[in-house]
Parts: structure tokens; sequence; C-alpha cells
């Protein structure tokens, strides 16, 4: 679909503001409807527009599968991490008012934070399933 | 409704694709009138976006026009069907009145959240505190639910990686071999 010239102008417009209305949705979950599942998907969205305009050897040059596959494992450890970390600090798990001295602080460090975890391995999941779908070809 | 028979009667997969892309948008308007914002938002981002891709995807690789097999019209599968839906339909006589306040969810545990969670978590969206602090290992298996159902798919699929393919110099271009 490259040579669509108002989609590839339109479109390289739009990627940027998606993937930063994703990161709204993640950051501001506490405030607004949100979260790590909705912007994940979102993210992944702003891959997807890009792969279909400049084709799935461009996007997996900006983002190889090895990555992703990496950083879906790592958005889990990452949340269990934070179950771990409140548990050594003498709480139970995935209590996370212990990670910081003020109580409140605490429990949404610990939400932010574990958020986040989610938010990288839904963006990471959906981005291979769909690399994985889209990298067959027609036999 | 009629988007859902439609799509069961329509046969072009490219047509139900996007009749499943309008119902999960259907689907996620009833979730915002019914005030279930952030399920909404889910449903209209992977329902109606990711869904459909994958499933663009999928008819790319397979073929476009379901087959028609010659169905024999089972007496036995409509009595089934039948009576799981008046069941159905007779449970939910026994249901409280839609908002009613003296229902059983909305007396047991939904006050405390709703009282002291702002308090205790410090965060106004109810929502992400129970998700993430009331019901955190839940959430966990739900992550790890996804990390184990992407690992299911790449063991099968394999994980697309675009190799430089040496039959690929015979065509014109590297866009060439792309879906789009």
């Amino acid at each position: 679909m490259n040579q669509y010239i108002v989609l590839r102008v339109v479109s390289k417009l739009m990627i940027p503001v998606i993937m930063i209305f994703a990161l709204y949705v993640q950051f501001h979950g506490e405030y607004s409807p949100g979260g790590g599942f909705q912007a994940g998907i979102v993210f992944t969205a702003a891959f997807i527009v890009y792969t279909l305009l400049f084709g799935l050897e461009a996007a997996q040059k900006a983002v190889p599968p090895v990555a992703a596959h990496i950083l879906a494992a790592f958005g889990v450890l990452l949340f269990i991490a934070f179950g771990y970390a409140s548990l050594f600090l003498g709480g139970n798990f995935l209590e996370y008012k212990v990670l910081l001295p003020n109580d409140q602080a605490g429990e949404t460090f610990g939400i932010i934070g574990i958020e986040l975890g989610v938010g990288i391995t839904v963006a990471a999941v959906a981005l291979s399933l769909f690399y994985s779908f889209a990298g067959r070809e027609r036999r | 409704m009629v988007v859902g028979i439609a799509i069961v009667r329509v046969r072009n997969l490219l047509a139900v694709t996007m009749l499943t892309g309008i119902y999960s948008l259907l689907v996620a308007i009833l979730f915002v009138l019914l005030d279930a914002v952030d399920v909404a938002l889910t449903e209209a981002a992977v329902g109606a976006g990711l869904l459909v891709i994958l499933m663009l995807a999928t008819i790319s690789l397979t073929t476009r026009k379901e087959k028609v097999h010659a169905t024999r019209q089972s007496i036995m599968a409509l009595v089934v069907v039948s009576v799981t839906g008046a069941a159905l339909i007779y449970a939910t006589l026994d249901m409280p009145r839609f908002g009613d306040p003296e229902a059983p969810a909305h007396v047991h545990l939904s006050p405390r959240f709703t009282q002291e969670s702002p308090t205790e978590i410090g965060i106004p969206n109810m929502v992400t505190s129970v998700l993430a602090t009331y019901r955190g290992i839940d959430t966990l298996g739900e992550a790890v639910v996804i990390y184990a159902a992407a690992v299911g798919v790449l063991l099968v699929l394999g994980t697309g990686t675009v190799r430089r393919r040496r039959n690929r110099k015979d065509e014109d271009g590297p866009e060439a071999g792309e879906k789009s």
C-alpha cells in the first residue's frame, strides 16, 4: 500500500498520535478508563498500521519478533517482581502499600508498576501474534 | 441481534469479519450505556481492532468463501438449544431488577470497595484499584494466560520472521511478497 500518498501521509501523522494515546491510556488509567490491557492493544495498533503501509519487513526491522517475545516475558516478570518486592518488604504478595512509606503512594506506585507490566505484555503478545499470522505465506 | 444473524448467514468470510467488527463496536456502545467504560474500551480495541486484523490475516492465508455443506437439519439440536435457552430465560426471572440497590452483588463486597478504596488506595478510578489491588492475583493470572496463549500460537504458527528468501529475487521488489 506504499503507493497511496494520502494514506501514507495521514498514517504517518496518526501513528505518533496513536502511540501517545496509548501511553495516555496506560498512565492515566488511575483517573480515567483504561489500563494496561487497553493501552497495550492500542499501542500495537500503531505498529499494525505501520506494517500495513510499509510492509512486514520494515516493521520487523523496527521491532524484531525476538524483541517482542522478550518483552512479553519481561512484562509478566515485572508484574511478578512487584509481587515479590512487596513480599520481601514485609507485606503479602502483591500488597503494594509496603513499597513506599506512604500507604496510598505505595499502592499507586504498585498499581502503576503492574499496569506497566500488563501493558508491555499485552502489546508484545499482540504484536507477536500479528507477526506470526502476517509472516506466513500462502502455500 | 440483526448483525449476529447476518454473521451466521453470510457466506463471504470477508463480510463476516467486518460484521464481527461491527458487532464488537455495538457491544462496546452497549457497555458505555451501562457505564462500564473500561470494558467498552477493551471491547472496542480488542474485538473491533485486533481480532478483525487477525481474522483478515487468516483469510488472506486461507480462502475467502465459506464452504457450503449440505446441512441436515437436526431436530435434536433444535430441542437442546430450545431447552437450554428456556432454562436460561427462566433463570433470569430470579435475577434482581436491573440497578436494584438491594441486589446481592451490591450488598456484600461492593460497599467496602466503593466506600473505602478512595481513601485506602488513593486513586479515583475504582476499576483500576479493584483490578490491581483487591484482585491483584487474578490480574497476574490474566497476564500469564495471555503470555501462555502467545507461546502456544508461536509454537504452532512460528514466529513469522521475514527471512530473505532466494526466490524473491525474481519478484519486482522487496514489498512484492507482502500482505497488504
